[in-house]
C-alpha cells in the first residue's frame, strides 16, 4: 500500500512548486463581456461562493442593484431589485470564471476588467477596477455618483489604460508586489506604496495616449486619489497563481478562500472544484464615524485570495501601519505573520519580510495544519454594511470558519477510502 | 545524575499544558518557558482520527 503521507508531501510539493513559480503579469485591460469565460449581458457574477438571490447579504444585494441600473437593465433600484429575483439575471461566482473583485465583487457585462495572465503556466485571471473607498459598489451602494464614477471608468479610465499599457508592454505583477511588501504594504488593505509605484511606472505612457488633456489628468488624478488602486491587481495576480495549483491529486493546499456576504467558502487543490462553505464570521476591527459593530455585514469578499497566495493578512509584518486602519498594534501584526507559517507549508521564494531578517511570507495553507493546529488563517478586511445602499464602514480583522477546513479534511479523507489508500 | 542532584541545581523548567504551573513557578522567581501547546485538534476526536489516517505507514 502506498504510503499517504507521502503522496501528499509530493502532491503538495508540486502545488507548491506552482505557486512559487508563477509568473502574474498585467497585459491588457478589456471588458467583462469581451473576456471573461460565460459572462453575457444578463450575468452578473459576484464574489465568494455561488449564492442565490434569496440569501444573499445587504451589500451584495445592494451591488447588483447597483450593477442593473449601471448595465441600463433597471431604471431604479425597486426596478432592480424587481429584476434581480425575477429569475431573468443568471448570476455566478467570479471564482468559477477566470476572476475575483473585492467586497461584493460584482462583475457585470461592460465594466472594464483588468487581464492577468500567468506567464508561466498560461492561465488568465480578470479583475474590475477599483473604485475607492466609501461609497463604492462593491460596499453595496447605489446612488448616482455610484453610477456616474462606473460610467466614468467605463468610458474614460479603461480605454485610457488599455492604450497605456500597449505602450508600456506587460507588466511583471510579481515584482511589484514583492517591492510593495519591502515598502510597507501587504497588498490587501494596505496599498499605498503599490498604488504610488503604479502611477510612476504608467504616468509617461498615459501622458503619451491618444485622449485629451483632461481624461488623461482625470485618470491620474483618480488613480492618485485612491490608496487601493493597485489592490484589483493583486487580487487578480493571486488568482492565476493559484489557479495554476487547481485540480492535484492528493494535494492539500487550499487555493481559494472567498465569501459572499452569508457564506466563507474554501477550495482545496486535491479536491477540484468543490465549495466546503459554512456561514462567514463577523469582522473586528475600527468602524469610520457614525458607525458600529451594529451596521456590519458578515464576511465579504474575493479579496482574501491575497492571503491564500502569502501576503495581505499573511504578511502584515511587513506593514506595520495597516494597524491604524484594521485596529491592533505593530507586534500583533509580526505576531499574525509568524503564527500563519505553523499552518503553511513554505516561505515564499519572492515576498520577503524586512523586518523578519527577509524571510519568505507564510505560503501554501494546508488543510491538516489548520485542523491539527486549530489556527485560522488571518485575514484583514474591509466591512460593508449590513444594508443595501450604504457602503464600507470600516475595516479589521476576521477568520474563516473552521468547519469549512474539517469538512475538507474529512472529503479528503472519504476520496482517500473510496480509493482503499487509507 | 541521581534525583537529589537534580535538586541542588538552578531549576530550568520547560511547562506544558495548563499555564498555572508555569504562572506558580514564576511567582516564586523560577526561571520557566510555558509552551503554548494544544490538543491535536483542540481535542475534537473524529479530527483527529482523520489526520490519524493521513499520517505515513
Amino acid at each position: 500500500m502506498a504510503n499517504i503521507e507521502q503522496l501528499i508531501e509530493q502532491a503538495n510539493k508540486k502545488a507548491l512548486e506552482i505557486i512559487q513559480n508563477g509568473q502574474p503579469t498585467l497585459v491588457d485591460v478589456s471588458t467583462a463581456g469581451e473576456v471573461i469565460p460565460g459572462m453575457t449581458k444578463k450575468t452578473i457574477f459576484h464574489a465568494g461562493p455561488p449564492c442565490k438571490w434569496e440569501n444573499m447579504s445587504g451589500p451584495l444585494r445592494g451591488a447588483i442593484m447597483g450593477a442593473l441600473i449601471y448595465e441600463g437593465l433597471a431604471k431604479d433600484a425597486e426596478e432592480a431589485e424587481k429584476l434581480a429575483a425575477s429569475g431573468e439575471i443568471e448570476f455566478g461566482s467570479c471564482h468559477e470564471h477566470s476572476s475575483v473583485g473585492p467586497m461584493a465583487g460584482v462583475t457585470s457585462y461592460s465594466m472594464p476588467v483588468w487581464v492577468i495572465q500567468n506567464k508561466t503556466y498560461g492561465n488568465y485571471a480578470y479583475c474590475n477596477m477599483n473604485e475607492g473607498l466609501g461609497k463604492a459598489l462593491r460596499f453595496g451602494a447605489y446612488g448616482p455618483e455610484v453610477i456616474e464614477r462606473l460610467k466614468w471608468m467605463e468610458r474614460v479610465l479603461g480605454p485610457v489604460m488599455k492604450e497605456a499599457i500597449k505602450l508600456h508592454g506587460p507588466y511583471d505583477l510579481k515584482t511589484m508586489i514583492a517591492q510593495m511588501i519591502q515598502m510597507g504594504d501587504e497588498g490587501h488593505n494596505r496599498n499605498k506604496a503599490g498604488t504610488s509605484m503604479f502611477v510612476r511606472e504608467f504616468a509617461p505612457y498615459i501622458v503619451e495616449t491618444s485622449f485629451s488633456q483632461k481624461d488623461k489628468a482625470d485618470v491620474l488624478r483618480f488613480m492618485q486619489g485612491n490608496d487601493h488602486f493597485v489592490l484589483n491587481l493583486t487580487m487578480p495576480a493571486a488568482k492565476c497563481t493559484l489557479d495554476a495549483a487547481a485540480g492535484i491529486k492528493y494535494s492539500t493546499i487550499v487555493y481559494t478562500m472567498s465569501r459572499n456576504g452569508t457564506e466563507f467558502g474554501i477550495r482545496v487543490s486535491g479536491l477540484g472544484n468543490r465549495w466546503f462553505t459554512a456561514p462567514a464570521n463577523y469582522i473586528k476591527g475600527l468602524y469610520f464615524p457614525g458607525f458600529s459593530e451594529k451596521d456590519a455585514n458578515r464576511d465579504i469578499g474575493d479579496s482574501c485570495i491575497t492571503e491564500t497566495c502569502g501576503y495581505g493578512g499573511f504578511a502584515m509584518a511587513a506593514a506595520p501601519a495597516i494597524v491604524l486602519f484594521v485596529g491592533g498594534t505593530p507586534k500583533d501584526a509580526v505576531n499574525y505573520t509568524t503564527s500563519m507559517y505553523e499552518i503553511t507549508t513554505e516561505e515564499n521564494k519572492m515576498y520577503t519580510i524586512p523586518a523578519l531578517n527577509f524571510r519568505g511570507t507564510p505560503t501554501g495553507i494546508d488543510i491538516r495544519k489548520v485542523v491539527e493546529t486549530g489556527i485560522l488563517p488571518i485575514i484583514n478586511t474591509g466591512i460593508a454594511h449590513k444594508d443595501p445602499g450604504v457602503g464600507q464602514v470600516g475595516a479589521g480583522l476576521v477568520n474563516p470558519p473552521m468547519k469549512c477546513f474539517e469538512d475538507a479534511l474529512e472529503a479528503f479523507v472519504a476520496e482517500l477510502e473510496k480509493e482503499g489508500l487509507v | 545524575m541521581k534525583v537529589n542532584e537534580l535538586f541542588k541545581q538552578e531549576l530550568k523548567v520547560i511547562n506544558m499544558g495548563l499555564r498555572s504551573f508555569a504562572t506558580d513557578l514564576k511567582s516564586q522567581n523560577v526561571e520557566v518557558v510555558h509552551v503554548d501547546w494544544r490538543p491535536v485538534a483542540g481535542g475534537n476526536k473524529k479530527m483527529a482520527s482523520l489526520l490519524s489516517k493521513l499520517k505515513g505507514k
